[in-house]
């Protein structure tokens, strides 16, 4: 074999001082990164930085840290680029990768702050007055009608379309079971139930031991359509129709057939060990009329439950949600471009779409301005990374957000961005059995909802801070945000004015 | 007093009441429901799980028995885009001709279809275990034959077209990465998408179509020694895994 030119990317020390040769951070990583030669030695190449061995160390004497190596400087031929050409020139093939956009774009969420009470008008303490965080997802009606009752008494008397309540305005994003473990969706699940929040399925399938949590799932029909049935799409309180992602728009997906083993195969329903390829489009969807087609012959066979479109933030978002709300969306799902996956290739991961925070501002702004706003909730997605960002995102007009990394990183991830590989020594994004039985999804999920108490707690202050009461005041309210270094086209897009003003 | 047969007359009833009134019919314990004067209405049988007979006069709109998992499903004409989408059990039965994406993501049961078919029928067909969906065309097919196809059974058998004619479109089974189909008939190389191969057929694939090939002749009163009249070709992908090299990890 010829020695590749790619030097490591990490080195792992192991303090043989305090190494006592128990041999468990052997039995740790799933990359083969160390050895055994009369005592623990490092095979840097395959060092991912996942953590797993020195988290376990009993003596902490392993320690990964960037290799130092020193390229020429370049600032236009970062060592980046160098590493992805080496590579490709070794195997000839399309980078992949996992997780979210790592390029340095600018984050518009850190560019965003938000205002706060001062004498003139009373903030309000969280901690002694209710606060209501409490969230329905689904299509408003138009206007009330009301009934005066023979007491005199005003009834509501319009019907309203099915909503899905959930009590805080964040729910865990479409990931699904193939690309994750078992034990990773059991753990959303078990926190969904606990919290009062949803996870979506992503587009695997929906594993039998987890349809008791039906009041909490939100079942996903992608272009695959693996293991979508009748039964399935009434397994949730909602069906999600993906079209796109934040991380890949306009391409589909492969789960490789070493991740399609028996509960998979199951799942999904498709043979053992092939791969499970998802189109790039739905083909049976070519224009928004199709997509009302879609939209309609999945509401008849669930009886008219909320129904919700996802679709990747790109240039003409605005116009393209509009046509999904008036194709019969109940719920518009916005992936931004820094949103996570399992497996893309990198340089349609890095290079394809637009942030979330222009995405959604431009589209609350024109389904305003067409008077559809009502007709379907939106769910903010891509890079969610704090209860700041959710009250932003929630500011800019998001109804709700949904977290995938966020939710990942609670259960352990450390954002390696090898999911693709499916050795995530985490348990999370892999199938290898010795590995999913590392993370017990009780443990896990409670993790996840601590993570979503701390959140909701965080928000609930914001909006004392504020002065409001209910995450409902804030939502839409951009006269609540400020720009810090945006330039006034990027303001007025967002519709919001500068620090100051 | 239900005799187990109701005849409902869809014209100019919203689909949306019409299926509404089919499911209430079902629920009511009706085993056979008739269909008069349907007219384009969508989503018939969509989702249904219950086996019972629903036979349509007239023709029905798009996502005919979408979701579908378990009615035979009879349509005394033509029928439009989108039959047996994600259909998961149950069989269709056309006696005329039927659009584009006939069988997206099928999963099991049976669609037979006595004319002629659109694009990309068969597309994303799959297989699990004993659910294998199979789609019959006694016509032709244009281009993206099954597409993508999975699994499962796809036969086109050029019944009224000559000798000499092909009875297939272009980019046949691309992306094919598992199931079988056949056609009776001749398939020139520039046809094929790149993931599929050509074999002749042998003895386990006539005891494979035979059985279905009959009960497709007996359905529309055809004579199975015509079907089997010429020879066939059984199309296989090269690969249940034609992206596993494309990536560098």
């Amino acid at each position: 074999m010829v020695r590749s030119y790619i030097p490591a990317e990490f080195i792992v020390e192991v303090d043989h001082e305090k190494c006592r040769r128990c041999k468990r951070c052997l039995l740790n990583c799933s990359f083969g990164a160390l050895e055994f030669k009369d005592r623990v030695t490092p095979l840097h190449e395959q060092c991912v930085a996942c953590h797993r061995c020195l988290t376990f160390c009993p003596e902490g004497a392993i320690s990964v840290e960037a290799n130092p190596l020193g390229f020429k400087y370049s600032h236009n031929w970062s060592p980046q680029l160098r590493k992805n050409i080496w590579k490709q020139a070794e195997t000839g093939g399309v980078l992949l990768t996992g997780m979210g956009n790592e390029l340095p774009y600018p984050i518009i969420w850190d560019c965003l702050v938000l205002d706060a009470c001062q004498v003139t008008n009373p903030s309000i303490d969280p901690l002694r007055e209710p606060m209501e965080l409490k969230t329905f997802l689904g299509s408003k009606p138009d206007f009330l009608e009301f009934d005066t009752g023979a007491d005199g008494t005003l009834r509501l008397k319009t019907k309203m379309p099915p909503q899905i309540a959930i009590e805080t305005p964040i729910i865990f994003a479409p990931m699904s079971y193939g690309a994750l473990s078992f034990n990773a969706h059991k753990a959303m699940a078990i926190a969904a139930a606990e919290f009062g929040t949803v996870l979506e399925t992503g587009e695997g399938g929906l594993h039998r031991d987890l349809y008791p949590y039906k009041d909490h799932i939100i079942v996903q029909c992608a272009s695959g359509r693996f293991g979508v049935h009748a039964e399935y799409l009434n397994a949730g309180v909602g069906v999600e129709i993906k079209i796109g992602q934040g991380a890949k728009p306009g391409i589909g997906g492969h789960l490789p057939g070493e991740k399609i083993g028996e509960e998979i195969s199951k799942t999904r329903m498709i043979p053992r060990g092939t791969d499970a390829l998802s189109p790039a489009p739905h083909h049976d969807i070519y224009s928004i009329e199709d997509l009302r087609q879609l939209i309609y012959a999945i509401k008849e066979a669930i009886d008219y439950k909320p129904v919700s479109v996802k679709i990747a933030a790109v240039h003409n978002v605005a116009a393209i949600a509009s046509g999904i709300v008036r194709a019969g969306a109940d719920i518009l799902y916005l992936d931004g471009f820094r949103g996570g996956t399992g497996a893309s290739p990198t340089i349609i991961r890095d290079h394809v779409g637009i942030p979330i925070e222009l995405a959604l501002a431009a589209v609350d702004d024109r389904l305003r301005q067409e008077g559809i706003r009502n007709q379907a909730s939106i769910i903010a997605a891509g890079s969610i990374r704090s209860s700041a960002d959710v009250a932003k995102a929630i500011a800019l007009g998001a109804d709700a957000v949904a977290i995938g990394t966020g939710a990942l990183i609670a259960m352990g991830c450390r954002v390696c961005q090898k999911c693709y590989t499916g050795n995530c020594a985490w348990g999370i994004a892999t199938q290898r059995p010795e590995l999913t039985r590392r993370l017990d999804p009780e443990v896990a999920a409670q993790r996840l909802v601590n993570l979503l108490h701390a959140w909701s707690s965080e928000l609930k202050e914001i909006l004392g801070s504020l002065g409001v009461n209910a995450i409902e005041s804030l939502r839409g309210s951009r006269e609540r945000l400020r720009g810090i270094g945006l330039d006034a086209l990027t303001l007025d897009i967002m519709g919001i004015k500068p620090a100051g003003r | 007093m239900k005799n187990g047969r109701a005849k409902i007359n869809a014209s100019g009833i919203y689909y949306r009441e019409l299926n509404r009134m089919i499911r209430e019919a079902i629920a009511a314990g009706e085993q056979e429901i008739e269909l008069i004067g349907v007219n384009g209405q969508r989503y018939i049988a969509d989702g249904i799980k219950q086996k019972v007979m629903i036979i349509i006069d007239g023709v029905p709109g798009n996502d005919l028995s979408a979701f579908m998992d378990g009615p035979t499903v009879i349509v005394n004409a033509n029928a439009q885009d989108g039959v047996g989408n994600t259909m998961n059990d149950g069989k269709v039965i056309i006696h005329g001709d039927a659009g584009d994406v006939i069988g997206y993501g099928m999963r099991g049961g049976k669609v037979f279809i006595k004319g002629n078919v659109g694009y990309r029928v068969g597309i994303h067909m799959k297989s699990y275990k004993d659910q294998v969906p199979v789609i019959i065309v006694g016509g032709k097919a244009v281009d993206f034959f099954g597409e993508y196809m999975a699994g499962g059974i796809l036969i086109l058998l050029g019944l009224t077209c000559p000798n000499n004619q092909s009875i297939v479109g272009n980019y046949l089974g691309t992306g094919m990465h598992g199931g079988q189909i056949f056609v009776r008939g001749k398939v020139e190389k520039h046809q094929l998408g790149a993931e599929v191969g050509i074999q002749e057929i042998g003895p386990q694939d006539h005891k494979l179509i035979e059985p279905l090939l009959r009960e497709y002749c007996e359905d529309f009163n055809l004579d199975y020694n015509e079907s089997m009249s010429r020879p066939f070709i059984k199309l296989v992908p090269v690969s249940h895994r034609p992206y596993g090299r494309l990536y560098a990890y």
